[in-house]
C-alpha cells in the first residue's frame, strides 16, 4: 500500500458490492417484479441485465431487488425505480435493451424515460 | 467478488457455528444452484450477530430480513420464496422484527438492538472477516492511512488520551497514558502485544471481534505500533479458540499481501510486522507478566511489577499490552475524533463496553452498550427478561475477579467506578445473570473452583489460601459450617487480598467478599438454620412429601433410584431421608405436586 489515494481506490473498486449492507437511505432502489407472471414475461433477463450494466459501470449507489406480483400482470416484466427525494418510476413491459437504458438514462442521469412508463402505457 | 443483487449473511460465530452455521451456508450454496441464482445471490460468511440464543441467523440484505433458528431445511424455502420471488419468508423471521402483515421492522428498531451502540462490534455481522476488501469497504485502514501519512506520533498518543479511552481487558487502565509511557522508554526495540487470552468463565467478546472482524485489530495494533516506536507485535490468543486463530491468521496474510504490514507502509517509512503466538489456555497467562514470560517460550508465571511492561516487557524491552476490544476502539476515535468518542459514556468511563451475557436471561448472547447504561436496561431491555417468570436475584461481573450486583442496585449505571464502589468490576465482560433458583454461597463455591484450579502455585498465599477459602466454602454447604466459620473466611479473603503476587490471587476472593456483602444472610442460613434458601444446596435439602395431597399413586416409589420411597397404595408414602440421594426424581414424576423440597 503506497498511498491514501491508492487506498480509496481500492475502497471504490468494492464499495458497489457490499452497499446494498448498509441502511442508508440515499441509495437509488430498483425493484423487478418477479412474481410467477413476471418470470413468465422475461423478467429475469431484465434483471440480469441491470445488474450487468450496473457492475459495468460500476454505479455503486444503487441496488437491484425483486419483489412479487405488482398486480398489473399484463404489463410485466416490470421495473420501479425508487430515487431518494423523488417520485416512484414505474416501468413495463421491460426487455434486456430497455433494461441497459434505464441504468444509463435513469439511474446514472436521473432522467425518466418517458415512453417506458406505465402512463405511457396505459393511456395507449 | 462479483456484483450480486442480494447478501445472504450467516452467521459463523462460535454460537451459531456449534447450531449448525456451516451446514445452512452449504444448503444456501446448494439451493441457489439448483435455481441458477448463484451469480446473483452472494452468500458471505460473518462473526457473531450477537443474538446467539437465536442462532443460526441468517440476514438476507437489501431488504435487511433476519431468520433466526433457521434449519437446513428451511433453507429451499427462503431460496424459493425471498431470493427468487422477493417474498420474504414471514415464519423465520425473528418475531420481534415483524411488525404486521406487510411490514418488518429494521433491527436498529428492536429491543435487543435499540439501546446497543456499536463501535468495537461495528463490522461483526456486517462483514465478510476472511475478505480484506470488504473491510477496506467499510472504511478498513484509512485510520493506518491517515496516522501514518498525517499525524506524528505524539499527535497520535495525544488524541488516544484525549478521546478517555480505558482498557477493556479489566483494570480500567487510562490506554493514552499506558502508550504514553511505552513512548516515553528509551530502548533500541520495543514491541505491541494484543492480550487474547479471555479465560474468564462464559465470556466470548474478544474471541468474537477476533472471528468477525480480525483486521480492525491489525490496523490498530500498527497504529500502536507507530505512536510507541515499536516495530514488532505480538497477538497472544489461546489454541482452543480455533476459528479465531484461523481468522487472524487469513487477516494478517491478506494485510502482508496488500502491503498494509511490512515495511514502509504507506511509503511513510514504518515498518510492522505482527505475530501470533499461542496459548495453552491457562488463566493466569492472561496476566500481564505472566503473558510476556509465556510469549517469551517459558513457563506462564507472573512475576512482581514494577517494572511495568512500558519499562521492561517482552524480552526485557519496552511493551505495549492492550486488550482486544481496547484495540477495537483504536480506529474509530482515530477516524471520527476524540470528540466524539468523549460525547459516549459517563464522565470518567467513555465510550462502550461489550459484555457477553449468559445464565437465567432470554436474549443470551453479545451485546455492546455506552457506559452509563443501567443494569436494569441490559437485564430487561437488551436481554428481554428472566425466563420462565422467575425473579431477578443479582449478576456477578468481572468473573472470577468480580463480584455480583444484587437486584436492588439494578438501577446502577455500568461504568468502572460505579462497579468498584457497590464492590463489582467491570472485568474483561462477562455478565451472568442469576434467579431466585441460584445460590449465593454456592455461586462463590464455583468461581473459587475455578482459581483454586486456576492458581498457578507461585506463591503460598494464593496456592494455599485459595483452598482453604474453597475448604470453608464446602463445608458451609455442606451443612457442617459455623458461624465463625463466616467470620474465618472473610479474614483470610482481606489476607489473600494482601498478600498474593499476581492479580489472579489479590481478586480471587471477591466472589466471596461480594456474595458476604450483600446474601450474608444467605450464608447465616446456611450454617445456623441448616437450610439452603435456594434449594440447591443437595446436602442442606430434604425431600418430603405432603400427605394431604398425596393419593397414594405409588408412581414416586417405582421412579426412586434407591428405593428410599415407601407406602401402601392408595395411602400417603413417605421418603426414608436416610436412604434418599437427593436426585429429584420423585418430585418430577408426582403428577398432584404432592412432593416439594426443604
Ligand atoms: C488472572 C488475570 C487474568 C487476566 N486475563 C485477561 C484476559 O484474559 N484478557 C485481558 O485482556 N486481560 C486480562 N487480564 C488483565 C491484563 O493483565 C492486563 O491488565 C490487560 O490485558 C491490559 O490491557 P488493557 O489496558 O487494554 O485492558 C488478566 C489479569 C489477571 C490478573
Ligand atoms: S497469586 Fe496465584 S496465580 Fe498469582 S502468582 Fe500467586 S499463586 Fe500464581
Ligand atoms: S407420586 Fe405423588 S401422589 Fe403418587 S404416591 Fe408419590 S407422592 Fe403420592
Ligand atoms: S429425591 Fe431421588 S432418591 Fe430421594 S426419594 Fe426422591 S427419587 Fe428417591
Ligand atoms: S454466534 Fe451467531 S449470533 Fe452470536
Amino acid at each position: 500500500m503506497k498511498s491514501l489515494a491508492e487506498l480509496e481506490q481500492l475502497r471504490n473498486k468494492t464499495l458497489a458490492r457490499v452497499n446494498l449492507r448498509k441502511e442508508d437511505d440515499s441509495n437509488i432502489r430498483v425493484v423487478v417484479g418477479m412474481a410467477t407472471c413476471g418470470i413468465a414475461a422475461g423478467a429475469r433477463p431484465v434483471m440480469k441485465a441491470l445488474m450487468d450494466e450496473i457492475e459495468k459501470r460500476n454505479i455503486s449507489n444503487c441496488f437491484v431487488t425483486q419483489t412479487g406480483c405488482i398486480g398489473v400482470c399484463r404489463l410485466e416484466p416490470i421495473v420501479e425505480v425508487y430515487i431518494p427525494g423523488s417520485e416512484k418510476i414505474t416501468y413495463v413491459k421491460m426487455d434486456a435493451e430497455k433494461a441497459v437504458k434505464i441504468v444509463n438514462e435513469t439511474i446514472v442521469n436521473g432522467k425518466v424515460i418517458n415512453e417506458y412508463t406505465i402512463g405511457a402505457a396505459e393511456n395507449n | 467478488m462479483e456484483l450480486a443483487r442480494g447478501h445472504v449473511l450467516v452467521c459463523g460465530g462460535t454460537g451459531c457455528t456449534s447450531s449448525g452455521s456451516a451446514k445452512i451456508i452449504e444448503e444456501f450454496e446448494n439451493c441457489l444452484k439448483d435455481k441458477g441464482l448463484e451469480n446473483e445471490i452472494k452468500v458471505v460468511q460473518t462473526g457473531c450477530f450477537g443474538l446467539c440464543a437465536l442462532g443460526p441467523i441468517v440476514i438476507v440484505y437489501p431488504e435487511g430480513a433476519f431468520y433466526s433458528m433457521v434449519k437446513p431445511e428451511d433453507v429451499s424455502e427462503i431460496v424459493e420464496e425471498h431470493l427468487l420471488k422477493g417474498r420474504i419468508v414471514k415464519r423465520l423471521l425473528y418475531q420481534e422484527t415483524v411488525v404486521d402483515e406487510d411490514n418488518v421492522k429494521s433491527l436498529n428498531e428492536v429491543d435487543f438492538y435499540k439501546k446497543q451502540q456499536r463501535i468495537a462490534l461495528v463490522n461483526c455481522g456486517v462483514i465478510n472477516p476472511e475478505s480484506i476488501d470488504e473491510y477496506i469497504a467499510f472504511g478498513g485502514y484509512t485510520a493506518l492511512g491517515k496516522v501514518l501519512t498525517e499525524m506524528k506520533p505524539q499527535e497520535v498518543i495525544d488524541e488516544i488520551k484525549e478521546s478517555g479511552l480505558r482498557g477493556r481487558g479489566g483494570g480500567g487502565f487510562p490506554t493514552g497514558l499506558k502508550w504514553q509511557f511505552t513512548a516515553n522508554s528509551q530502548g533500541d526495540k520495543k514491541y505491541v502485544a494484543c492480550n487474547a487470552d479471555e479465560g474468564d468463565p462464559g465470556a466470548f467478546m474478544d474471541r468474537s471481534i477476533l472471528e468477525g472482524d480480525p483486521h480492525s485489530l491489525i490496523e490498530a495494533m500498527a497504529i500502536a505500533a507507530y505512536a510507541v516506536g515499536a516495530d514488532q507485535g505480538y497477538v497472544y490468543i489461546r489454541a482452543e479458540y480455533p476459528i479465531a486463530v484461523n481468522r487472524l491468521r487469513i487477516a494478517i496474510d491478506q494485510a502482508k499481501e496488500y502491503g498494509l504490514l511490512g515495511e514502509n507502509i504507506f511509503e511513510s517509512g514504518f515498518n510492522f510486522d505482527l505475530d501470533i503466538r499461542l496459548g495453552a489456555g491457562a488463566f493466569v497467562c492472561g496476566e500481564e507478566t505472566a503473558l510476556m514470560t509465556s510469549i517469551e517460550g517459558h513457563r506462564g508465571e507472573p512475576r512482581p511489577r514494577p517494572p511495568f511492561p512500558a519499562v521492561k516487557g517482552l524480552f526485557g524491552k519496552p511493551t505495549l499490552l492492550n486488550n482486544v476490544e481496547t484495540y477495537a476502539n483504536i480506529t474509530a476515535i482515530i477516524n471520527n475524533g476524540a470528540e466524539w468518542f468523549k460525547q459516549i459514556g459517563t464522565e470518567k468511563s467513555k465510550g462502550t463496553k461489550v459484555f457477553a451475557v449468559g445464565g437465567k436471561i432470554k436474549n443470551t448472547g453479545l451485546v455492546e452498550i455506552p457506559m452509563g447504561t443501567t443494569l436494569r436496561e441490559i437485564v430487561y431491555e437488551i436481554g428481554g427478561g428472566i425466563p420462565n417468570g422467575k425473579k431477578f436475584k443479582a449478576a456477578q461481573t468481572g468473573g472470577p475477579s468480580g463480584g455480583c450486583i444484587p437486584a436492588d442496585l439494578i438501577d446502577t449505571p455500568i461504568d468502572y467506578d460505579s462497579l468498584i464502589s457497590i464492590g463489582s468490576m467491570m472485568g474483561s465482560g462477562g455478565l451472568i445473570v442469576m434467579d431466585e433458583d441460584t445460590c449465593m454461597v454456592d455461586i462463590a463455591k464455583f468461581f473459587l473452583e475455578f482459581t483454586v484450579d486456576e492458581s498457578c502455585g507461585k506463591c503460598a498465599p494464593c496456592r494455599i489460601g485459595t483452598k482453604r477459602l474453597l475448604e470453608i466454602l464446602e463445608k458451609i454447604t455442606s451443612g457442617k459450617g459455623t458461624l465463625e466459620d463466616i467470620d474465618k473466611l472473610e479474614e483470610l479473603c482481606y489476607s489473600i487480598k494482601n498478600a498474593a503476587l499476581c492479580g489472579l490471587g489479590q481478586t480471587a476472593p471477591n466472589p466471596i467478599l461480594s456474595t458476604l456483602r450483600y446474601f450474608r444472610d444467605e450464608y447465616i442460613a446456611h450454617v445456623v438454620d441448616k437450610k439452603c434458601p435456594a434449594g440447591v444446596c443437595k446436602a442442606l435439602l430434604s425431600y418430603v412429601i405432603d400427605p394431604d395431597k398425596c393419593k397414594g399413586c405409588s408412581l414416586c416409589a417405582k421412579k426412586c433410584p434407591v428405593g428410599a420411597i415407601e407406602g401402601v397404595v392408595k395411602n400417603p408414602f413417605t421418603i426414608d431421608t436416610n436412604k434418599c440421594i437427593k436426585c429429584g426424581v420423585c418430585m418430577e414424576s408426582c403428577k398432584f405436586g404432592a412432593i416439594s423440597k426443604k
